[in-house]
């Protein structure tokens, strides 16, 4: 190899990253346990220094590295700034949360930046090889935070819950990409694209490999019939960590999605449409239906991200940029949306006491009429009503899907929103038309407060205007992606 | 049937079986045993494959390094791993049934002359002089080094989620401070006291008190 045609230029945003967890683990050492703070404020800063890096790094075509190891392009420096906000908004919301349940420690803000920069290897790699330990990177570290609070019995639960299942879908995953190995002779998206489009390929082992890879992948995004951990992790894990589970990794998964099936194996849609086609359908419906049942509020968070990743896969499913843009809006209205809903639960919650159920939100309106009104917008923007950035997300999706020709699946897709409106309706009502149970103040710190306001104002600003960003979406596809 | 083909079916039926009783031994020291036992053959069909310094490197690390320390911590942990494993011989049958049929389904597909594996030619032995530790260098630190360095990255994770998990400061932990030690004086440990003489009185009192 030589060294001196080394391209360092675009993976500089990851070794900047890289380079500060480091120093953080080493301050983290020095610092006394009063000064704690200081970690967040580095945390932050890095964070602040990764999207100058990657501001300053853009390239608006792909440029590989590393032996065509590393991608970037237009559609991971997207995600990768959406990425760094959510992060640094996590941090935010989780900061008073974890300061009141002895979470405040070092390693928890070391092993959210490992997590940060497991997911930017997952968008940016161009190799099998990297994708997979992207996503062992980022599954490794969000095992450990799950599991912070070794005393909390749910909490250990739930992460050997999730370490066991996640263990099996990256057995699956590795399987499949064995054998679409051995079907291109490549690991390399690229080439396995150019093998499949020139017929070399050994069709049988590549379905046979596909149907394995279908499989891992839908773990990770957490569809039906894979779903059976999102649940228990999300309602197990404190608050804080089930937060940061449920935004950032949607964003990095629905890349992953795009890299293995949409990039490498795009010649294979007829056979990868029928196969998602069938999870989106059971994602939509036992989602939506088994959230109608739930009392904890958490847990119905978690069936209604089981939901949202089946309307994520009918504009995936469609296989061309229209439908792929319009997955990639969803995944980030979505993330902004679960973002809110957590936040205003962390914002409710104090030291020693969880919020957690339905009833929990009683009569908000009395309380706090503020969080109420940003908790509706949420979950008006979940259900889809417009003019919230939910309503437009969905109709981009069920749009993309009817335009491909699948009908069906999308007056299913409809037809299953509006039964999702039921319980986001619930919700409302608890906070507007029940009583109050329990009258303390709610007492937020000034920085949440603020981030908080502007994340669901959010929601009904991309809605109004959302122009600007579908059409980002749709050119960071088409710059992104070659065979459109 | 040639020499290969025969030892390769041999090793795999052992793997298979070994594999088979590390989830069904009830002793887990039997089941880690087992473990063992699999991770050699695996050795053992790496060897076929000409990779001789993953097949030792197999057996040193794992068989002599991981699989000794999973050993000593099995033995000092007094786990009850029937508790453990309550309602895995319920739900077995039902398991083992999908896990037969999912293994035949896979056996058919990939069995069927449609799955052309019979294309495949068969591998060119390598050179007598050619190096298999050369080889992995050089793939590893040109070819493959991002995935060398972010590997690395994951061990480092794992170090620090490792004692995230496990270090905990103890309360009525009796350890010693070396720098206090050290720093210690000799002004802080005796204390000189200068009192008046007195007599000893209160002495007699007290020793008088019983007789009273």
């Amino acid at each position: 190899m030589n060294w001196a045609t080394l391209n360092l230029t675009p993976a500089l945003p990851e070794l900047f990253l890289l380079a500060a967890v480091l120093v953080l683990l080493v301050v983290d050492m020095l610092i006394k346990d009063e000064r704690r703070c200081v970690m967040y404020g580095l945390s932050l800063l890095t964070l602040a220094g990764c999207a100058a890096v990657q501001y300053w790094a853009w390239t608006p075509v792909p440029v590989e590295t590393f032996h065509k190891m590393f991608v970037a392009d237009p559609l991971s420096g997207i995600i990768k700034f959406f990425l760094y906000g959510v992060t640094a908004a996590v941090l935010v919301y989780t900061r008073q949360y974890i300061a009141d349940r002895q979470m405040f420690k070092g390693e928890y803000f070391t092993l959210t930046l490992f997590a940060l920069f497991g997911m930017n290897v997952m968008v940016s790699a161009s190799h099998f090889m990297t994708l997979y330990i992207g996503l062992e990177l980022l599954s490794l570290a969000l095992y450990a935070l799950i599991a912070l609070r070794r005393d909390s019995v749910p909490a250990t639960e739930a992460a050997m819950k999730y370490f066991v299942l996640g263990a099996l879908a990256s057995g699956l995953l590795l399987y499949g990409m064995s054998m679409v190995y051995g079907a291109t002779g490549s690991l390399e998206i690229s080439t396995i694209a150019r093998v499949i489009a020139s017929g070399n390929g050994n069709t049988v082992l590549l379905v046979f490999g596909l149907v394995f890879l279908v499989a891992g992948l839908c773990f990770k995004l957490g569809a039906v019939p894979f779903h059976m951990w999102v649940p228990d992790v999300y309602q197990g894990a404190p608050t804080a960590v089930t937060l940061l589970i449920g935004s950032a990794p949607k964003l990095a998964a629905f890349v992953f999605l795009v890299r293995i099936l949409g990039q490498g194996m795009e010649a294979l849609l007829s056979q990868w449409q029928g196969m998602l086609m069938i999870v989106a359908v059971l994602s939509m419906a036992l989602g939506n239906i088994t959230a109608i049942a739930q009392t904890n509020i958490k847990r119905m968070l978690a069936y209604s991200t089981i939901s949202h990743m089946g309307f994520l896969l009918v504009g995936f499913l469609t296989g061309n940029a229209d439908g792929f843009s319009s997955a990639m809006y969803y995944a980030i209205v979505y993330v902004l949306m679960s973002m809110a809903a957590f936040g205003v639960i962390l914002a409710l919650s104090r030291a020693g006491f969880e919020c957690e159920k339905i009833a929990d939100l009683k009569g908000l309106n009395q309380r706090n009429s503020w969080y109420a009104l940003l908790m509706l917008l949420t979950m008006f923007s979940m259900a889809g009503i417009p003019p919230l950035a939910g309503f437009y997300a969905k109709f981009a999706v069920i749009r993309a899907a009817a335009n491909a020709g699948l009908v069906p699946l999308a007056v299913f897709a409809v037809l299953m929103s509006l039964i999702g409106a039921f319980y986001y309706l619930r919700v409302v009502k608890a906070m507007y038309f029940d009583a109050a149970e329990d009258d303390s103040a709610i007492e937020v710190r000034a920085d949440m407060r603020v981030v908080l306001s502007l994340n669901a104002l959010a929601l009904l600003g991309l809605g109004v205007l959302p122009q600007q960003l579908v059409a980002l979406c749709m050119s960071a596809v088409k710059q992104s992606l070659t065979m459109f | 049937m040639s020499f290969t083909t025969a030892v390769f079916y041999i090793l795999s039926a052992i793997l298979l079986a070994a594999a088979f009783r590390v989830i069904t031994a009830k002793n887990p020291v039997h089941a880690a045993l087992f473990l063992v036992l699999s991770f050699f053959s695996a050795a053992g069909l790496w060897v076929l494959l000409e990779s001789e310094f993953l097949a030792i490197s197999l057996v040193l690390v794992y068989v002599g390094a991981v699989m000794v320390l999973f050993l000593f911590v099995v033995m000092m942990l007094d786990i009850d791993i029937e508790k453990l494993r309550e309602g895995f011989w319920k739900h077995f049958p039902l398991a083992g049934t999908i896990a037969i049929i999912m293994a035949g389904e896979m056996a058919l597909i990939l069995g069927s002359p449609e799955a052309g594996l019979k294309t495949y030619p068969a591998r060119a032995p390598l050179a007598a002089d050619f190096s298999n530790v050369r080889e992995l260098g050089v793939q590893m630190y040109t070819h493959y080094m991002f995935a060398t360095e972010l590997a690395s990255v994951v061990l480092l994770l794992a170090i620090v989620a490792a004692i995230a998990l496990t270090q905990r400061t103890r309360k009525e932990s009796k350890a010693l401070n070396v720098g206090d030690q050290v720093a210690v004086r000799a002004a802080d440990r005796v204390r000189v006291v200068k009192m008046a003489a007195t007599p000893v009185e209160t002495v007699e009192a007290a020793e008088d008190q019983p007789q009273a």
